[in-house]
C-alpha cells in the first residue's frame, strides 16, 4: 500500500537529510506507528505519502502509484484515496461540524444526494452523531479530533495519515481517539500514525518503526514505543529552565546602561 | 451541486473583500473607460477620413506664365504637354486614377469668383492670373504617393496637390487625444493588475485554511483556484460594463444630441460604435481578471 525504497530527502543543499537511505513496507490493512524525537524525519515521511513534497533520491510507491514522478494535475486522484488528520485538527471555524465533515466531499464535487446520505453515517461512526449542527468551538477536543478523523475518512479513503492526533489531548480522551483509529482500520483501512504517546503504542502493540535522524533505526511487528530516553533526550536529559536566554540578562542591562 | 458551490464560494469571497472589489471595478472602470474612448477616437478618425476623402481630389497645377520652376522653364503648359501629362495618368496610373478632368484657367476663374466676388484680399484678379490644372479622383485617396511619383518633375507640370493635406492638423489632434487616451489606459490598467493581484492575493490569504483542506482531500487545482478566478473577473467584468455605459452615456449626450445638433455636417461616432467597442472591453477585463490571477494564484495556492 505504501513503499518506499530508498528514500532520501534533502530539503537545503549540503544540510544533513531529513530522510536518508529509508525503505519500509506498508501492506493493506495494516495499522503503523511512526516514532521518533522531533526533527527525526516522521513529517517528511507523511508529506512524502501526500505528495506535498518530492523524494531527493529513491522512489515513493502509494496505492499503486509513483508518487515522486506524479505529475502535478494527478495529485488530486492521488489524495482523494488519503485521509489525514492532524494535532491541531484544522477543523474550519466558521462552519458547522456537519459543514466541515461535507466540506471535503463537496470540494471533489460528490452530488448533493451522497452528502446527505454519508455524512451523517460518518458523524455516527466517529460518535459525533446529533452533533452535527454545533460549530467546532462548542466541541471539547476529543470531540473536535472525532470530527476531522470524520472529515478524513468521510471519502472511504484506503490509507489514514495522522500525525500526532493525540498530541493536543488528555489521555482518557486519546484513548477513545485511538479506539476510534482501530475500528476505523478493522474496516480495512491502512493507518499510519506518527505520534509521541508512548502509553498508546505500548498498549497498542502495533507495528513500530521508528525514525532516528531520518534513518530506520527499528521496525518491529508488535513493538513497544522504545526507550524515552533515546527517543526524546533533550526533554528528558535537560530541564526547561536551561533553556537558552535565562542566563543572558546582564549584557542585555549592560547596553541599555550605556 | 459544484457550480452551486462554487458561486456560494466567490459570494461569499466578494462579501469578505468588498472594499477592495470596489476599488477594482472602479479602476477597471476608469482605465477601460480610456481605453474605449481612444478606440472611439480611432473610429472617428475613420469615419472622418471616409467622409471627406470621398470629396477631395489630388490636384496637378499645370505651369503659368513666369512660374519658376525647372519643368516650367519653358512658360506656360502647352497643349502637347498636357496631352503627355493625360497619357500617362491613362496609362501608367490606370488602375490608381478613377477620373480625370481638366479644369481651365476661365473654369478657375470662374469658380474663384463665385467664391470671391469682390476680389481675393482686395485685388481684383483676371482669367490669366489662374491656373489650369488636371483634377484626378483616385480610386483609392492613400495613394497619393504613387500618382505624386509618377507626375512631378515632367514638363508642363508645376506641382502635384494632396487636398487631404487640408485636413492633416485635425487628424494629427485627434491622433494626439487617441495616444493621450491611450496612455492613461495604460497607466490605468497597470494600476488595475495590481489592484487585481492584490485583491485576489488578500481573497487567497483569507482563505488559506479552506484551500489547505481543499488540497489535502484531493479538490482539483481549478476548483480550487476557480472561486479566486471568478471572483477577480466579475469584478474586472463589472468595471468593464460600467466603462460601456459610461461611454455610452457619453455618446448619446454628448455627441449624438448635442454636437451633432450644433455642427451637422459631420460624420459623429453614435451609440452603435460604443456597442461595437463594449465587447472589446469585457474581454480586456477578463483578459486583465485571467493575467493577474494567473500569476498571483500560481504562488498562492499551489498544491
Amino acid at each position: 500500500m505504501i513503499r518506499f525504497e530508498n528514500v532520501s530527502k534533502v530539503y537545503a543543499r549540503g544540510a544533513r537529510p531529513a530522510l536518508d537511505q529509508v525503505s519500509v513496507d506498508v501492506e493493506r490493512g495494516e495499522f503503523v506507528f511512526l516514532v521518533g524525537a522531533s526533527g527525526s524525519g516522521k513529517s517528511t515521511f507523511l508529506s512524502l505519502v501526500l505528495r506535498e513534497q518530492r523524494p531527493t533520491r529513491g522512489r515513493v510507491y502509494v496505492a499503486g502509484r509513483d508518487v515522486a514522478n506524479l505529475s502535478g494535475w494527478r495529485v488530486p486522484t492521488l489524495r482523494r484515496q488519503l485521509g489525514v488528520v492532524f494535532q491541531d485538527f484544522r477543523l474550519l471555524q466558521n462552519k458547522t461540524v456537519h459543514e466541515n465533515v461535507a466540506f471535503a466531499l463537496q470540494v471533489i464535487g460528490k452530488p448533493r444526494h451522497v452528502i446527505r446520505d454519508t455524512v451523517p453515517e460518518v458523524l455516527d461512526m466517529v460518535g459525533l452523531a446529533g452533533k452535527g449542527k454545533r460549530m467546532p468551538t462548542e466541541l471539547s477536543g476529543g470531540e473536535q479530533q472525532r470530527a476531522a478523523i470524520a472529515r478524513a475518512i468521510v471519502n472511504r479513503p484506503q490509507i489514514l495519515l495522522a500525525d500526532e492526533p493525540t498530541g493536543n489531548l488528555d489521555p482518557t480522551t486519546s484513548l477513545g481517539i485511538m479506539r476510534l483509529l482501530d475500528r476505523i482500520n478493522r474496516t480495512g483501512t491502512t493507518v499510519v500514525m506518527a505520534t509521541h504517546d508512548d502509553e498508546i503504542v505500548n498498549e497498542m502493540r502495533r507495528r513500530v518503526v521508528e525514525l532516528s535522524d531520518g534513518v530506520v533505526v527499528r521496525d518491529e511487528a508488535r513493538g513497544g514505543y522504545g526507550e524515552r530516553e533515546a527517543i526524546l533526550p533533550e526533554v528528558g536529559a535537560s530541564p526547561v529552565l536551561d533553556a537558552p536566554g535565562s542566563g543572558t540578562r546582564a549584557p542585555v542591562q549592560t547596553v541599555r546602561g550605556a | 451541486m459544484r457550480l452551486q458551490f462554487v458561486l456560494g464560494e466567490v459570494l461569499s469571497g466578494l462579501r469578505r473583500n468588498t472594499t477592495m472589489v470596489v476599488a477594482v471595478v472602479l479602476v477597471t472602470f476608469v482605465s477601460l473607460t480610456f481605453v474605449g474612448a481612444a478606440a472611439l477616437l480611432q473610429a472617428q478618425i475613420g469615419k472622418l477620413k471616409d467622409d471627406w476623402y470621398d470629396l477631395v481630389e489630388v490636384s496637378v497645377f499645370l505651369c503659368p506664365q513666369g512660374s519658376m520652376e525647372p519643368t516650367c522653364a519653358a512658360g506656360e503648359a502647352t497643349e502637347k504637354q498636357i496631352d503627355t501629362v493625360r497619357q500617362v495618368i491613362d496609362t501608367e496610373l490606370s488602375s490608381e486614377v478613377s477620373k480625370v478632368y481638366f479644369e481651365s484657367k476661365q473654369q478657375a476663374f470662374d469658380a474663384f469668383s463665385e467664391r470671391y466676388p469682390d476680389g481675393y484680399q482686395g485685388t481684383q484678379l483676371t482669367e490669366e492670373d489662374m491656373q489650369a490644372s488636371l483634377r484626378l479622383k483616385l480610386t483609392d485617396a492613400e495613394q497619393f504617393a504613387v500618382v505624386s511619383d509618377v507626375l512631378s518633375g515632367r514638363d508642363g507640370v508645376e506641382i502635384v496637390e494632396d487636398q487631404r493635406a487640408v485636413f492633416e492638423p485635425l487628424f494629427r489632434t485627434l491622433n494626439v487625444a487617441t495616444l493621450l487616451a491611450a496612455g492613461l489606459a495604460g497607466v490605468m490598467l497597470l494600476a488595475a493588475v495590481l489592484l487585481i493581484t492584490t485583491t485576489i492575493r488578500l481573497s487567497a490569504v483569507s482563505r488559506r485554511k479552506e484551500t489547505e483542506i481543499m488540497r489535502l482531500v484531493g479538490a482539483s487545482n481549478l476548483f480550487i483556484q476557480l472561486p479566486f478566478l471568478l471572483e477577480g473577473a466579475l469584478a474586472a467584468v463589472l468595471g468593464s460594463l460600467l466603462a460601456g455605459g459610461g461611454l455610452w452615456l457619453a455618446v448619446r449626450f454628448m455627441v449624438s444630441d448635442w454636437l451633432e445638433r450644433s455642427v451637422d455636417w459631420v460624420a459623429y461616432v453614435s451609440e452603435v460604435d460604443v456597442l461595437r467597442v463594449a465587447p472589446l472591453l469585457v474581454i480586456m477585463a477578463v483578459a486583465l481578471a485571467a493575467l493577474s490571477s494567473f500569476f498571483t494564484l500560481n504562488r498562492y495556492t499551489r498544491i
